[in-house]
């Protein structure tokens, strides 16, 4: 037994230094993810994203700060897609599993709530899941999105549905979330100032099963184009009832859902739908730092068996930015790391970050651009396609719907 | 006007769908006095084995309607024994509580199993156009089987002897006992028809809608509220309960903006359970 104890007594006296010397070496970055509930689908291709960064920037020797190397060490929990576990989720991050940086959870939702510790805590986050403004309308000062916020999240549909049909007129329904009110609240600002028509502007419960006859009252508003939806299941319902109801709009774009390839499922009711996308693989910017779309989406499909969604893009964005900043810093002290983080300029394979600097907007995404996607049939195979705007488009936007069918 | 009638049908459609998944909600309970919260994960089974059936073998959804409605059945049994048997005559939270930890293991397997991500049945059937307003045939479909299978229900309960001695068992369980019924083979009857219901209506509703894993709940909730319109215990008031919901939706979705259904909905739902506190289809709690 005395031997017994000596043995312990001496691996203790290794095993404390290396351990020591590891955390000095290692950068501990948290974040929650929705591993349970509705929010399942898209919070996995982010998560996917961040560990898929973590992964290559460990393998590729890690983060350089002045002649030292950090490894990335992640800690998440599950936050059930509920709002209510991610204040206690982050709290636990920084206080006891002693994060040194956040990545924000999956949606506005989660997001909003999650920001509220962060910058308690004055810890930086970065953010690539929630898109909605009114956070950093608050005077946030470490809260970062990477990608193009819900304002304009429908700007190019407007634009492309302007080119093809300067009065068209449109049913706005949407679910009533903070993420979806924000992006058609938007929407129709622009659809007003571009000439357009909304004759249509209502929200639904997100618990709604049936959109029978929703589908029947926008037939009866004489749309001929439809924007709205939310995040998931009821996305493609509305998308499979909008078909089988033959409502005959000439235009749909819905938020979220026909960004996932499981929409393909849906068979015709899929083909014409567009969705407005942070990132599609027919996308090829020049990055400066970080890898090019081909190398992210071949070396993504061979470690996940998926294709890369742009979840997934703006999850890894959100470990480029970071590493990027971190090493134009050249330290890892939160004041320094924001400072280089408002002066982020470049431009990755997600496409150009920048953030603003306004305390009004600070840290709101502004030089991101997001492209309008179509599920289209293309050599008989059914799949999105780049087809806004014009000089990024890897198909022609096929208008009317019937057009495609 | 014809927009307004078209959402009237449609609800009268769906409703009677909405009305059977909440008849073994409701069976249950009238038999003995156990509310299922396994429910909405019954249904979400039917669902996937809608999936599964037909893209493993191919058929059409339809066919998937007997081997759903047995398996149910089987599955029902096995709830009974595992997590209702030991329950069954204690307070009420006791059944609540186990069913809703099945509930949980079983969304948390299938979340785990398949993520959340989206199932989708192809249905092609002819629908009828009136106007501008089309009917799909799938919804028809699925009503008039909705109709049919809450209709054998009835005449099982009120012609065969088991149906028969189920009702004794809800009218009085001791006293079906002092006649020679053997009750607690019954009550697993019962929980196997109730499963198997719920399990039939997921399947006719994953011939309508895409869903996920988590698609049980929202159904759950409507089958609370049909139970409350129509009676607890009253599986023939489900189904007009069923009707009443989807009726209200369509009726009141052309006038007001939709984001108010649900307060509607739920305002009736309290209405209802102040003044007529049994339900109202229902004379009887426990009559079935």
């Amino acid at each position: 037994m005395k031997r017994l104890c000596l043995l312990a007594a001496a691996a203790t006296l290794f095993a404390a230094p290396a351990f020591a010397q590891d955390s000095a070496n290692t950068i501990t970055i948290g974040f929650t993810d929705s591993q349970t509930g509705p929010l399942n689908v898209d919070s996995l291709g982010q998560q996917r994203g961040y560990e898929f960064w973590r992964d290559e920037v460990n393998a590729a020797g890690g983060i350089k700060v002045g002649g030292k190397s950090y490894q990335v060490k992640f800690v998440s929990y599950d936050d059930q897609s509920v709002g209510g576990r991610v204040q206690q989720l982050y709290t636990r991050l920084i206080n006891e599993d002693h994060a040194q940086f956040l990545f924000s959870p999956y949606s506005s939702g989660l997001t909003a709530p999650a920001a509220v510790i962060s910058e308690q805590y004055g810890k930086i986050m970065l953010d690539s899941g929630g898109a909605e403004e009114k956070p950093f309308e608050l005077g946030n000062k470490y809260l970062f999105m990477v990608i193009t916020s819900a304002g304009h999240y429908l700007s190019g549909a407007v634009e492309a549905l302007k080119s093809k049909d300067p009065h068209a007129k449109i049913a706005m329904v949407y679910s009533d979330d903070p993420f979806s009110k924000a992006v058609l609240t938007a929407a129709k600002a622009q659809a007003l100032a571009a000439g357009l028509d909304v004759v249509m502007d209502e929200s639904y419960s997100p618990s709604t099963t049936d959109f029978g006859p929703i589908v029947n009252k926008i037939i009866s508003s004489n749309a001929d184009a439809f924007m709205g939806g939310g995040h998931y299941s009821d996305g493609a319902t509305l998308a499979r009832q909008m078909h089988d109801q033959k409502a005959n709009m000439k235009w749909i774009s819905i938020l979220v859902a026909p960004a996932d390839d499981k929409f393909g499922e849906l068979g015709p009711s899929a083909l014409g739908v567009t969705v407005p996308s942070q990132w599609e693989q027919q996308v090829n910017y020049k990055p400066q730092f970080g890898p090019t779309t081909a190398e992210f989406a071949k070396a993504f499909q061979d470690k996940f068996h998926a294709k890369a969604d742009y979840h997934a893009a703006s999850g890894y964005t959100c470990g480029v930015v970071l590493q990027h900043a971190i090493e134009q810093a050249g330290s890892i002290d939160p004041e320094k790391v924001t400072a280089a983080l408002n002066a982020t300029d470049i431009t990755t394979f997600f496409g150009h970050v920048k953030f603003m600097t306004d305390p009004g907007h600070h840290g709101l995404q502004d030089a991101h651009k997001m492209v309008l996607a179509q599920w289209q049939n293309v050599d008989g195979k059914l799949g999105r396609q780049v087809v806004w705007p014009l000089e990024a488009k890897s198909s022609e936007l096929l208008y009317p719907i019937s057009a495609s069918q | 006007m014809l927009g307004i009638l078209a959402s009237i049908i449609d609800g009268v459609l769906v409703g009677l769908v909405y009305g059977l998944a909440a008849m073994g909600l409701t069976l249950i309970w009238g038999v003995m006095d156990v509310i299922n919260l396994t429910h909405g994960a019954m249904i979400v089974a039917g669902m996937m084995a809608l999936y599964l059936l037909v893209s493993a073998l191919g058929i059409s959804p339809y066919l998937t309607l007997p081997p759903v409605l047995v398996g149910g059945f089987f599955v029902g049994l096995a709830l009974y024994w595992i997590a209702i048997h030991r329950m069954v005559g204690r307070p009420p939270l006791m059944s609540l509580l186990s069913t809703f930890a099945v509930n949980l293991i079983l969304i948390g397997i299938g979340t785990a199993v398949w993520g959340t991500a989206l199932f989708n049945v192809e249905v092609s059937l002819p629908g009828i156009t009136i106007g501008r307003y089309t009917f799909p045939g799938a919804h028809i479909l699925a009503a008039v089987l909705a109709a049919v299978i809450a209709g054998s229900l009835y005449v099982f309960l009120h012609y065969t002897r088991i149906g028969k001695a189920l009702r004794a068992v809800a009218n009085n369980r001791e006293a079906a006992e002092l006649v020679g019924i053997p009750t607690t083979r019954l009550l697993a009857i019962a929980v196997g028809v109730g499963v198997s219901l719920a399990g039939v209506s997921g399947m006719l509703i994953g011939t309508l809608f895409p869903y996920t894993i988590l698609s049980g709940d929202g159904y759950q909730l409507k089958g609370f509220i049909v139970t409350v319109l129509g009676g607890f215990g009253n599986p023939v008031g489900a189904l007009m309960g069923g009707v009443a919901l989807g009726l209200l939706e369509g009726l009141v979705t052309p006038f007001v903006p939709v984001s108010w259904t649900l307060v509607i909905e739920f305002a009736l739902f309290v209405l209802v359970l102040i003044a007529f506190p049994g339900g109202i289809f229902s004379s009887r709690r426990g009559a079935l």
